[in-house]
């Protein structure tokens, strides 16, 4: 029997329905979610092996090449810790992230931004985490980029991450922000968590001491994903 | 003052965004030589054991307009109601699956195998289901649903007996169009709003 998941924290997630990003009014349900105490639906998840990464999968600067030439753009790496509720490490875990380029330009079939695209960047990258949960990216710091939503709407610099964990409850997709953006503060989709103390979590802080002299630039950015309850009185009949 | 709690707070979600694909399903947004194949392309493969079903439905805005840039992502046990890692589950379902709402028509498309009824504490039961999660631009956290079959014995079903108003029960059934398949529309708002989850 698998342990139950811990109730997602809801006031820790953004608002399903902020004015200012005006995508969400139509996409946001309107009425209450229904609660329960996970099942094992929730509780399993998939696991991903080491076969499944290749290795380039966590260097954009060069995975698109496949090594052939790197990335235009200030060099970074972004790693952390994933971590649950209860302060272990989530290890072999599976993390993917995405960005736009150093103009501001996603290669994606949808972006038409005007920016031009980097014939070396693709944008997406993949790790597992290591025993202790740790992951690391080498990538090229995205860009600022206009998006259509109020006239002139700008997402700051952002990576995308998604998060599997090792149960199906956990999954998260979230952005990593970075220190300094003046473009944070002025972002509808950052202001749809109400909590700026929760929005500070998703800033990644320079680390110099994790940055290499005339290579790169160190954010670091931790995430934590739901944790699972574990208790002796867990499998006895309810109300015993 | 007391002891201080040691626990954690999960990290806050943020949309998927428009470009969720690049990341997740990268030849979907035409990025291509990256990896060797997108991940989750099926949750069965050659041999597994049970009926294959195909799923196909939208996901449609509280407008009534079928979403082009929906991704989705599927688990659920073998036809035998364990799941993938369990003792005894079957090799060839990986039971997750990752899909995205088509881009000219709106329409996702889930092949499967129909999974069996499972067992929760305290002997609680569930009839057969498939959990999906839905992200895309402008759902701010991921959205939790699951699909039930209308052709399936639903009565004793733990979940769906926790939702009051009946009729809404609906809102989670794929219903038979023939042989092996099934339709699941997903509503986020509005007439009709699909049950969603947070379990």
């Amino acid at each position: 029997m698998t342990d139950p998941l811990m109730p997602r924290r809801r006031e820790v997630h953004p608002v399903p329905y902020w004015p200012e990003y005006k995508t969400s009014g139509t996409r946001s349900p309107s009425l209450p979610l229904l609660s329960m105490e996970s099942t094992p639906s929730e509780e399993t998840g998939p696991r991903f092996g080491h076969s499944l990464i290749g290795p380039h999968d966590n260097n954009l600067i060069v995975n698109y090449t496949q090594g052939a030439a790197s990335a235009v753009g200030e060099r970074i790496r972004v790693h952390g810790r994933v971590m649950d509720e209860t302060g272990r490490g989530v290890p072999q875990t599976l993390v993917e992230i995405w960005q736009a380029n150093a103009g501001g330009r996603y290669r994606h079939v949808k972006d038409t931004y005007f920016a031009p695209l980097d014939d070396s960047f693709g944008g997406c990258g993949r790790t597992l985490t290591d025993d202790d949960g740790r992951y690391e990216f080498m990538t090229i710091k995205p860009g600022a980029y206009p998006w259509p939503n109020r006239a002139n709407d700008w997402r700051p610099a952002h990576i995308h991450f998604s998060i599997f964990g090792h149960a199906f409850g956990q999954r998260l997709i979230s952005q990593m922000y970075f220190e300094g953006d003046p473009l944070i503060d002025r972002c509808p989709i950052a202001a749809t968590l109400q909590d700026r103390s929760q929005l500070d979590r998703l800033v990644a802080p320079l680390e110099m001491q994790q940055s290499r002299g005339m290579d790169y630039l160190a954010y670091r950015f931790d995430i934590v994903l739901r944790g699972q309850r574990q208790s002796m009185f867990e499998n006895k009949p309810e109300g015993m | 003052m007391v002891q201080p709690l040691e626990t954690l707070v999960e990290t806050s979600s943020q949309t998927a965004g428009p470009y969720v694909h690049i990341g997740c399903i990268p030849s979907f947004a035409g990025v291509q030589g990256v990896y060797a194949e997108d991940l989750g392309l099926s949750p069965i493969s050659n041999g597994a054991q049970g009926e294959v079903i195909t799923i196909t439905g939208s996901v449609f805005d509280g407008t009534g307009w079928a979403m082009r840039d929906a991704m989705l992502e599927s688990w659920q046990a073998d036809a035998s109601g364990r799941y993938p890692g369990q003792h005894g589950a079957d090799p060839a379902v990986s039971g997750f699956c990752r899909f995205a709402a088509d881009a000219d028509s709106g329409e996702y498309t889930l092949r499967t195998v129909k999974p069996g009824a499972t067992q929760g504490r305290n002997g609680a039961r569930f009839a057969p289901h498939i959990s999906v999660w839905i992200v895309a631009r402008g759902i701010n956290i991921g959205l939790s649903t699951r699909i039930y079959f209308a052709d399936e014995d639903n009565s004793a079903d733990a979940l769906l007996a926790r939702i009051e108003q009946r009729p809404r029960v609906d809102t989670l059934l794929a219903h038979k169009t023939g042989a092996g398949t099934y339709r699941f529309d997903i509503r986020l708002q509005g007439q009709g709003e699909t049950v969603f989850l947070d379990l």
